[in-house]
């Protein structure tokens, strides 16, 4: 099945730094160690991880924003570090990348329209003044914008609003997968359901592949098919999203779960929280980098490093020595137990939401 | 500590920020103030602790009660004796809100040695106890260090430990834990309810994130362009959501419907001060709004100590949609 991977990295290594002088005593950052992943075509691919965990380093490494150390990131079967002048621009076109920042990622200089087009003059210069105006006003309109928006600045629009300006340049080109660093993180609740619903309409109306780097688990549940777990450069865990949620089987991500909130009322315990803080990329430990803070680490943990291999399901792996023999923690599938008044009024405001017809019944004891 | 009636404006702006909000925590309690950016809660925090600037903010009402004293805000700013001493505030940023240029040390020590007349050896000695509290392993050596030498985590540890070394009765937190990871933010929330449990302070958590508001909390006040929409016991509120604002907050949510389905939206986005409507402020963004919420609706209660600022409530017995 190697055609239907539209991304792979193999063994992908980035580390900063020139090796260091004498003053220093670390040499070099090892952000990204390693990293082996495929994305498939069509899917929505996630990438989680704390602050810190090389999960935007991963995601410029892939995007050519960065040349790797060592290692190959293949697009459709080609190395892209290979590729250059022209054809790194037909790239270029076929991958784009949306930034977590809406507030300094669009040029203030600029109006919408000018930003938008602006892909267009370098991915299709065939196209006259008028057509791409054209093309800017029906791009805008597919992000929920209007028309008219594209004689405005960026200033003159809110964050969600920006993010729909950042995610119309990146679809502008026509690309065949999108990387999103955080795209919906910098937003409040009720804007980031608007881009959620935007980024999922887009990638099934365009067939595209979206590769989503984020830390909010609820997001990646929402988004995902599948999803690659980081800690310190590694990928500890992947699989589909179902199985991970379900069914976590390395420590780490056992742990990033149980420290969600959750909504369902019952007090998470958090007797299994894990203790301390990531180790600096600058130092990490030997062997499995989690085991400073896993409270299953053995001795063969300090020294030996774990691998990424099929456990139970054989799209779900992972890079423990143990995965087999932890006491695994399955949690529940579902969504949290809502009562039924709530449940009741979720409904009617949905409908209400979708565009259902509201009629307001008359109360005598109103004014 | 209860907060009444509070109205305050920026000085050039034609609308309140903070427009009549009453908000109580009794003590041992949590009450977080949950709202998307914009509206009010941090102000609010602040016009608490007498942090706005008098010449740019203007209180034209306001009481705050804490023990058995009350201040009027519009006249005088809660006394520096109080603030840090009674009253006590942890900011979202811990990387900007310690001084950079002193040890930690050195600053927890100046918050005690302000409040009390300590000595500066009981006020290190405290500052080491506070420390230790908070989970910080071998305090000794960290008081002597700069919080650049600290993690994220690390430094809002000791934003709680300063906050707290002078036993203040309330706390008021705003986004403690945003900037945080999930791990290190489980691990903050434990270290908050600890010490509520053992201190049996009143905690006021501003944040926007509801199953934080879940897991600590035990009121919950929704706010909305610097009115309170909808209050009452966490549980209840969850169980038995009425505004129109919370319903559409709760299932935006990501996590709570089945994954890929599409998420209910707030339509819109919040307007500014200057472009508040009158009346109900969410009217505009409101799926439900009529003609009749031009006026404002009153706060009133609808179950035990839950209040709801709406005319249609409860929803599903005066409004139909039709599919």
């Amino acid at each position: 099945m190697k055609q239907d991977i539209i991304l792979e990295a193999i063994d992908v290594v980035k580390h900063f730094g020139t090796g260091g002088g004498w003053l220093s005593r670390y040499p070099v950052v090892q952000a990204v160690d390693g990293v082996s992943l495929e994305v498939r075509r069509g899917e929505t691919f996630a990438i989680v991880g704390e602050s810190g965990c090389g999960k935007s380093t991963l995601a410029r490494l892939l995007m050519q924003l960065l040349t790797p150390t060592s290692g190959d990131v293949l697009f459709e079967g080609r190395q892209v570090s290979a590729i250059k002048g022209q054809e790194l621009r037909r790239l270029r076109r076929d991958m784009q990348f949306i930034f977590q920042d809406p507030f300094s990622s669009l040029n203030p200089r600029m109006t919408v329209g000018k930003l938008v087009g602006e892909p267009l003059e370098i991915h299709a210069p065939d196209l006259s003044a008028q057509d791409r105006r054209a093309k800017v006003a029906e791009l805008l309109r597919q992000v929920g914008l209007r028309a008219e928006h594209a004689d405005r600045y960026p200033h003159e629009f809110s964050g969600g609003q920006r993010q729909r300006i950042g995610i119309a340049r990146a679809v502008a080109s026509g690309p065949k997968l999108i990387i999103g660093d955080e795209p919906v993180s910098a937003l409040d609740v009720s804007v980031q359901a608007q881009v959620i619903n935007l980024l999922g309409d887009l990638s099934r109306d365009l067939g595209l592949t979206l590769v989503i780097i984020a830390h909010d688990l609820g997001v990646i549940r929402h988004m995902s098919d599948r999803v690659a777990v980081m800690y310190l450069g590694r990928i500890v865990e992947v699989g589909t999203t179902e199985d991970v949620f379900a069914d976590p089987q390395h420590p780490y991500t056992q742990a990033l779960l149980a420290a969600v909130p959750s909504m369902d009322g019952a007090v998470t315990d958090h007797s299994e929280t894990v203790h301390g803080e990531m180790p600096s990329p600058f130092d990490p430990p030997q062997g499995c980098r989690f085991h400073t803070r896993c409270p299953h680490a053995q001795a063969l943990c300090k020294t030996q490093v774990p691998t990424l291999s099929t456990g139970k399901r054989a799209s779900h792996q992972v890079a423990c020595h143990f995965a087999e023999t932890l006491p695994a923690q399955p949690r529940p599938a579902t969504a949290p137990q809502k009562s039924k008044t709530a449940e009741a009024r979720f409904a009617l405001y949905r409908a209400a939401t979708e565009g259902g017809a509201i009629a307001h019944k008359e109360k005598q004891d109103r004014p | 500590m209860e907060l009444s009636n509070l109205v305050l404006r920026f000085r050039g702006q034609p609308n309140d920020v903070v427009d009549h909000v009453s908000l109580a925590a009794k003590s041992g309690e949590v009450l977080c103030v949950v709202g998307e950016s914009g509206c009010g809660k941090s102000v609010t925090a602040m016009a608490l602790m007498g942090l706005l600037p008098p010449d740019s903010s203007l209180i034209s009402s306001g009481n705050l009660r804490i023990g058995g004293e009350t201040f009027d805000l519009t006249r005088d700013v809660v006394p520096r004796a109080m603030r840090g001493n009674r009253i006590a505030m942890i900011f979202q940023e811990p990387m900007t809100s310690l001084n950079p240029a002193f040890r930690v040390g050195d600053q927890i020590c100046e918050a005690i040695i302000q409040q009390g007349g300590a000595t500066r050896a009981q006020a290190r000695a405290r500052a080491e106890t506070m420390l230790r509290r908070v989970g910080i392993a071998n305090p000794a050596q960290r008081l002597l260090e700069y919080p650049h030498q600290l993690s994220g985590g690390m430094r809002q540890r000791v934003m709680i430990a300063m906050a707290l070394a002078n036993d203040p009765q309330v706390l008021i937190a705003d986004e403690p834990t945003t900037a945080l990871d999930v791990t290190i933010q489980a691990q903050i929330l434990d270290l908050i309810r600890d010490l509520r449990d053992d201190i049996g302070m009143s905690t006021i958590m501003i944040t926007h994130d509801l199953g934080v508001v879940a897991e600590i909390g035990d009121r919950i006040a929704v706010m909305y362009g610097g009115q309170v929409v909808e209050q009452g016991p966490v549980r209840e509120v969850f169980d038995n959501p009425q505004h129109p604002y919370t319903i559409g907050l709760m299932s935006a949510m990501p996590g709570l419907e089945r994954p890929g389905a599409r998420l209910a939206i707030v339509p819109g986005t919040v307007p500014t001060i200057a472009n508040m409507p009158e009346g109900c402020r969410f009217r505009t963004r409101c799926v439900f709004a009529t003609a009749a919420c031009a006026r404002r609706p009153a706060l009133s209660e609808i179950a035990a100590q839950h209040q709801v600022a709406c005319h249609f409530v409860p929803l599903e017995e005066n409004i139909e949609v039709a599919r």
